[in-house]
C-alpha cells in the first residue's frame, strides 16, 4: 500500500517536505518509521529511535502502534513549540 | 459568531476579538484573554526574528478539538483562538486565547487549559534567529507538566 509522508520543521529541513513509500499490508507507523530509517543515512539519523519524533496519521497525533491504510497521509515532526 | 479558530499571518486586535466573542450574549459575566508575544531574548541570547511553521489543516482541526474538550470540561459560553504563523519580530503578538463564561473561575481555568493544551498538542514549530544564527526552539518539559495538572498526559518534550 502507498503511504504519503510529510515532514515538518527540522525534519523537513533534513529530509524535504514530502515523500511516498510502498509498505506491506498490516504495516504500522512503527514499521513505517523503521523502513524510513533503513532507507538512508540521513533518515537513519533524524528518525533514529531515541530521538523525540512525534507522528500523525490522517492529521491526528497517533502513537506508533497505529495501523496504516492504503493512501494514508502520515507526518513525522519534532516536539511542537507553538503558543 | 466568528469562527473559533484562526491560523494566519495577520496580526489581531484584542479589543475587537473580545467584542466579537461576547457580542449578542448577555449571559456572559466574565471574559478571560491570554496574549502570547515574542520575547527579544532566549537562553541568554538576543532574538531578532522568529519564524513559525505549522501543519495546515491539522493545526486548525487540533485546536478546534481542544475547544470542544474545553467546552465539555468547563462551563464556558464561547472560546476563540488566533495563532499567527510566518515571520514575527520581538514584541509581536503570537497567540490569542479568549474565553467567555457566566463567572470568572471557569473562564480563567478554560483559558489556561487551552493554552496548556495548545503548547503541547498543536502542530506549530518556532525557529529563532539570533546573532549566532537560527535554531529550532526546544520543547519544554514544564509545558508537559502544565498539561498534566489537567489529568492529561502529553509526552511532547519527552
Amino acid at each position: 500500500m502507498r503511504i504519503h509522508i510529510r515532514y515538518f520543521a527540522s525534519l523537513r529541513e533534513a529530509l524535504g517536505p514530502l515523500e511516498s513509500l510502498d509498505m506491506p499490508a498490516g504495516s504500522t507507523l512503527a514499521s513505517l518509521r523503521d523502513a524510513l530509517i533503513a532507507s538512508g543515512p540521513r533518515h537513519a539519523e533524524v528518525l533514529a529511535r531515541g530521538r523525540a519524533v512525534r507522528c500523525a496519521l490522517a492529521q491526528r497525533l497517533c502513537d506508533e502502534g497505529t495501523p496504516l491504510v492504503d493512501g494514508a497521509e502520515v507526518a513525522f515532526f519534532p516536539p511542537v513549540t507553538g503558543g | 459568531m466568528a469562527e473559533r479558530v484562526s491560523v494566519r499571518h495577520a496580526d489581531f486586535d484584542l479589543s475587537s476579538e473580545v467584542a466579537a466573542l461576547r457580542a449578542g450574549d448577555a449571559g456572559v459575566g466574565a471574559v478571560v484573554a491570554f496574549v502570547g508575544t515574542v520575547r527579544d531574548h532566549s537562553s541568554g541570547k538576543d532574538v531578532n526574528r522568529m519564524e513559525l511553521e505549522h501543519y495546515p489543516g491539522m493545526t486548525e482541526a487540533a485546536i478546534d478539538a481542544m475547544i470542544d474538550a474545553a467546552q465539555q470540561r468547563f462551563d464556558i459560553r464561547a472560546a476563540r483562538v488566533v495563532h499567527r504563523i510566518g515571520v514575527l519580530e520581538p514584541a509581536d503578538q503570537i497567540v490569542l486565547v479568549a474565553v467567555t463564561s457566566a463567572h470568572r473561575g471557569q473562564a480563567f481555568q478554560a483559558c489556561e487549559f487551552l493554552m496548556d493544551y495548545l503548547k503541547t498538542q498543536a502542530p506549530f514549530w518556532k525557529k529563532e534567529s539570533t546573532s549566532e544564527g537560527s535554531r529550532w526552539v526546544d520543547a519544554r518539559s514544564s509545558d508537559d507538566a502544565a498539561l498534566q495538572r489537567w489529568g492529561l498526559s502529553s509526552g511532547n518534550a519527552a
